[in-house]
């Protein structure tokens, strides 16, 4: 097993400094902060967003204003096939650079296509970020739908926001009342089962990742792990638009849980593969 | 081989990087695109013209697929085997059949021409790269993997050879009936044919578009996995 975290260049708690990201965000707004920045100062020419449709169902979305990744920010724990659109955002768009969030398994997919991009014409030196989400497992829309309908006894289309954290999964209704919290115990089965091969919690082949793991509420933590990512960040931080302070490395709250989920996560997807393999079943490979 | 010849400009395409290629190459056997191995003989009757395949060849790409009613092309194919190191099937015709063998539409070479298969039930195939075509980046990448002898990158390749009908249908039986597809989209985006859309996350393949051309496969993160070495870099 490698690095419980994977390689990387400096690691720090930030957050947005701007308060209309921050309201609808799910903790620092670290993802829209940098593709609004991207896209107001030509760094980034569009990105693919995760919005919500009719039903609270997520759809990738390209975005080229800072209207419409507003209008798309805050974590959905659904599927968003952010990689379909790809070729799309190159194509059709013409975009020239493209910024990219995804959970780990789509940062990997969005490498494996730029190192074989057999399919993908004159698209590799198009991608202008990678920005990579931690992600312990997602959920398929039914299996969502049946949490919030059924368990939380919320409508799909009277859900304002989702929100993991505390172990518990919250979810905020339209009409402004109490969130709704779903102990994670009782989420689990409802888990997309293919999330269980899966050994990358941090994203550790984007250009810089991010999550509220490891910092205080209404930070995030940044993981930054190549030159890209690092120019990137620190363009942000020079620009004022991002407020940052260093991680927490003593408590087990800060650095210590960040490894510790990612290690969990490694080992027990391990399991499951060597019992995948085990019932002859295939694994990727 | 059998083929439109799209594969080879995808290979010509590739602008500078095509005079990289060729400087670190010497292209013995193009016969579009160079005529070296054209030998012309005049004889008092009539002239012959014939193309000789060099003897000792390091790489070979193949494009198309070998069309089994046409004796010279099973010979040829034999011939570039015996005489190159390493043979390539070059594009989803050599690698899986591609339209000649999925899409056909009456655009036989020769009207008796209608048996197609890919280059590795002929011969044995070393890598395989698929795609319709496959594209000039790739193609660039795999050329310069090659001369730098990078065994690793090149494994993908290597791998893909026993895909010999590569297409939706193995998504559906090779991830999303095997509770691998975690649905990132990748396919959507790769398939040329525009026949893999995403429902519910998970990709819903109309099968009578697909022409089998493999690029999905490639593709797809959990059918086989990069390998980590340098997919940080950008």
């Amino acid at each position: 097993m490698t690095k419980p975290i994977g390689d990387y260049i400096e690691i720090i708690s930030a957050r947005s400094t701007d308060m209309e990201i921050l309201k609808k965000s799910q903790d620092g707004g670290i993802v829209t902060a940098a593709y609004i920045y991207g896209l107001e100062n030509g760094l980034l020419d569009g990105v693919i967003v995760a919005d919500t449709t009719e039903g609270f169902k997520p759809m990738p979305k390209i975005a080229k204003t800072k209207e419409e990744v507003l209008s798309a920010r805050g974590t959905k724990y659904s599927l968003s096939p952010n990689m379909s659109l790809v070729k799309d955002a190159v194509k059709e768009h013409a975009l020239e650079k493209l910024g990219f969030v995804g959970t780990p398994c789509q940062v990997i997919a969005m490498k494996k296509m730029m190192q074989y991009p057999i399919a993908f014409r004159g698209t590799v030196n198009n991608i202008g970020l990678v920005i990579g989400i931690f992600c312990m497992e997602n959920f398929p829309y039914n299996g969502m739908k049946t949490l919030i309908e059924e368990y939380a006894g919320v409508k799909m289309n009277d859900v304002l926001k989702t929100d993991i954290g505390k172990g518990k999964l919250f979810v905020y209704p339209k009409d402004g009342g109490e969130p709704i919290a779903i102990p994670i115990k009782e989420t689990a089965p409802f888990e997309q089962k293919s999330c269980h091969v899966c050994m990358d919690y941090t994203s550790e082949y984007a250009d810089f990742a991010t999550g509220s793991v490891g910092s205080p509420d209404g930070w995030s933590t940044v993981i930054v792990r190549n030159k890209r990512g690092k120019n990137f960040i620190d363009k942000m931080i020079a620009a004022g638009k991002l407020e940052t302070k260093p991680l927490d490395m003593e408590s087990k709250f800060g650095f210590a849980m960040i490894e510790k989920l990612s290690t969990d996560k490694k080992t027990k997807n391990a399991k499951e593969i060597e019992h995948r393999i085990e019932m002859g079943l295939p694994v990727p490979y | 081989m059998s083929g439109c010849t799209g594969c080879l400009i995808s290979f010509a395409d590739t602008y500078e990087k095509l005079l990289d290629i060729l400087g670190a190459v010497d292209l013995a056997y193009a016969t579009t695109l160079a005529d070296s191995a054209t030998k012309v003989t005049e004889t008092e009757d009539k002239i012959i013209i014939e193309r000789v395949y060099p003897e000792e060849v390091d790489i070979a790409l193949v494009e198309g697929s070998i069309c089994l009613d046409d004796p010279h092309a099973l010979e040829l194919m034999k011939e570039v085997r015996e005489k190159s190191k390493v043979v390539v099937s070059l594009g989803s015709c050599a690698v899986t059949g591609g339209v000649t063998r999925f899409g056909r539409g009456g655009q036989n070479p020769q009207p008796t021409h209608t048996a197609f298969v890919p280059v590795s039930e002929v011969v044995k195939v070393d890598f395989a790269l698929p795609g319709c075509p496959p594209s000039t980046d790739a193609i660039v990448k795999f050329v310069m993997a090659a001369l730098e002898g990078d065994t690793d990158y090149l494994e993908m390749y290597a791998d893909f050879v026993k895909y010999k009908d590569a297409g939706g249908e193995n998504l559906v039986k090779q991830v999303i009936s095997q509770g691998l597809c975690m649905g990132c989209g990748t396919c959507t985006s790769a398939c040329q044919m525009r026949a893999v859309s995403m429902q519910d996350g998970k990709p819903d393949i109309r099968l009578e578009f697909c022409i089998s051309c493999g690029s999905c496969v490639l593709q797809c993160p959990r059918i086989r996995m990069p390998k980590s070495k340098g997919l940080l870099e950008v």
